[in-house]
């Protein structure tokens, strides 16, 4: 097997809140590596820390301890190597969907003015956005904005693609056809990505491997390889495997949960 | 049973939708203007008829035929006027090019710099917060009655309004937008270049348009205060003398610049703000 794309070993990160005597242990001594070619996703209750470490691993966020290797080089800041895909499409408003998808590669300036155009107009057909080009994002719905944000990142021919929540402001319908279409889009370009989700139905339905965080402190906890055949189609949701390793994590899930008091909270919450 | 039902009712719409870009007549897309105009024609001649009847005192007010006679032989055939525009309009030009050439930049610099603004900061609240008229007597003091003194006084309203909003403009960038930038490796000057500035446009303009009416308020009181001429000293002369022909065709002057260049300033904004989807 080639090297992995992303190698975290013991990565650490607390926050300091105003107001609280004691810090926020965000992330606690979280190793995990991800493969060249690999699909990971990442679940957990909310809070643990996902979005904290796909940050860390996109540069956008300082650790404290441990370290974060990208592509074969200790990251400190952004880099050429990745692109991420936000939660909001995060799009430039006064640029149309050719713009936004050419602005990655205009910031990374790796290629020349032909080869931007060539590109953009290549991924945007990649993402089913032909016809779209001169829409203006405030023109397009939520899915296809998303389809420019993952369409700027691809763009850019990254090591390796960070996802967070990416279809989480979706609605049930278009995050299950993105689903689908995320699949096909990955077989087409064999990127390594690291997806960050609260969906374990999705996570499951993606990746290779799931890994599992805990919380409070937010940290590894554990990992689920996932060997259904590829390619695979939105009705393997309904094959009584995938539902027991649903169950599975999800179990593991609640477990976390439970012990962080966040699912007791909820009970007394919902009582009248 | 449930189509067949449905085919059975009666066609009550049209079963395709007009595939039509649909058009505007002229009035809707030039409603704002023609209301405008048309409001503006009413109050001139409701006015111009209570002048023609004798129903307004010459001594403190005046009518629209005799202001625009005054105006017309003012700057056209008399040209008593044109001397008076001439020092004022170069007053305001000069005062609020230099405005809007200091205030853009250093608005910018201190939008985007926290070290800058934390040094600066106290000035800027002070001198905003405080009614520019106040410094009128010493800035002539200082630079003397002639044109010196008037461009000053002009500069210095209109800078600090310019000077506010772009520093606000600044500061208001989307972060999720600059995250996303800096995510691409973006660096300082891309940043700025392709987010933070076409994202200030809007306090930009809206800092010129309120730059622009300060001025104006600076140059009249500039030239009222001290000098023998421009505009804000007919003004007082023509006040003084009952010459309220006079006086209006000034105010008019003034308020007609006013309206021009915020007019071409609005141009401006709609340029750059093409992108934003239309909303009636
Ligand atoms: N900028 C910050 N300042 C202070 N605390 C933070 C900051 N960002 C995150 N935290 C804290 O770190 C912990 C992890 O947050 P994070 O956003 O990584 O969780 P998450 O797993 O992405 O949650 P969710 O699933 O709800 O998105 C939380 O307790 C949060 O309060
Ligand atoms: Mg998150």
């Amino acid at each position: 097997m080639t090297t992995p794309k992303l190698i975290a070993k013991d990565v650490s990160k607390v926050f300091w809140i105003e107001g609280e005597d004691k810090p926020v242990h965000a992330l606690d001594h979280v190793s995990l590596s991800v493969g060249d070619g690999e699909f990971v996703c990442i679940v957990g209750p909310s809070g643990c820390g996902k979005t904290t470490f796909l940050n860390i691993a996109a540069g956008l966020l300082k650790h404290d301890g441990g370290s974060m290797e990208i592509a074969g080089n200790l990251s400190n800041g952004p880099g050429r190597d990745r692109a991420v895909v936000f939660q909001q499409a995060r799009l430039l408003p006064w640029r149309t969907t050719f713009g936004n998808v050419r602005y990655g590669m205009e910031l990374h300036r790796r290629f020349d003015e032909a080869q931007m155009d060539e590109r953009t107009q290549r991924f945007i057909d990649l993402v089913g956005l032909n016809g779209a080009e001169r829409r203006h994002p405030g023109e397009l719905s939520g899915g296809m904005q998303q389809r420019v944000n993952l369409a700027r990142a691809l763009a850019v021919d990254p090591e390796i693609l960070l996802m967070d929540e990416p279809f989480a402001a979706l609605d049930a319908q278009t995050r299950e056809f993105m689903q689908a279409e995320l699949l096909r889009i990955w077989r087409e370009t064999r990127k390594t990505v690291m997806f960050v989700t609260h969906q374990i139905d999705e996570a499951v339905f993606l990746a290779d491997r799931v890994v599992v965080f805990g919380t409070k402190p937010g940290r590894f906890k554990a990992e689920f390889k996932v060997d259904f055949p590829r390619p695979r189609t939105l009705s393997l949701k309904r094959d009584p495997r995938f539902l027991a390793l649903m169950d599975d994590i999800w179990g593991l899930i609640e477990e976390e949960a439970q012990r962080a008091g966040l699912l007791h909270a909820y009970e007394t919450e919902a009582r009248p | 049973m449930t189509v067949q039902s449905l085919q059975a009712e009666p066609a009550a719409v049209a079963a395709q939708p007009v595939l039509v870009r649909p058009t505007k007549s002229f009035y809707k897309r030039n409603d704002s203007f023609m209301v405008g105009a048309a409001s503006v024609i009413v109050f001139t001649a409701v006015w111009e008829a209570l002048w023609a009847a004798g129903f307004i005192n010459e001594l403190f007010f005046s009518g629209p035929s005799a202001i625009f006679a005054r105006l017309y032989s003012g700057l056209f055939t008399r040209g008593d006027m044109l001397e008076h525009v001439w020092f004022s309009a170069q007053n305001f030009l000069s005062g609020f090019l230099i405005a809007t050439a200091l205030g853009i930049p250093l608005g910018i610099l201190l939008g985007w710099y926290r070290a800058p603004r934390l040094v600066l900061d106290p000035f800027i609240t002070a001198f905003y917060s405080t009614p520019r008229i106040v410094f009128v007597p010493l800035i002539i003091m200082w630079f003397g009655l002639g044109l010196g003194s008037k461009v000053v006084i002009v500069f210095m309203s209109a800078f600090f309004p310019i000077l506010l909003n772009v520093m606000a403009g600044v500061r208001t960038t989307d972060d999720q937008l600059l995250g996303a930038g800096r995510a691409f490796c973006a660096t300082q000057w891309d940043l700025f270049r392709t987010i933070v500035l076409p994202s200030s446009v809007p306090f930009i303009i809206v800092g010129l348009r309120q730059g622009l009416a300060h001025g104006l308020i600076g140059v009249v009181v500039g030239e009222f205060f001290a000098g023998s001429s421009g505009i804000g000293y007919l003004i007082g002369e023509a006040a003084n003398s009952f010459k309220t022909d006079l006086l209006f065709a000034c105010v008019f002057i003034v308020a007609g610049v006013g309206i021009g260049v915020s007019a071409l300033l609005q141009q401006i904004e709609q340029h750059f703000q093409r992108w934003r989807p239309a909303n009636n």
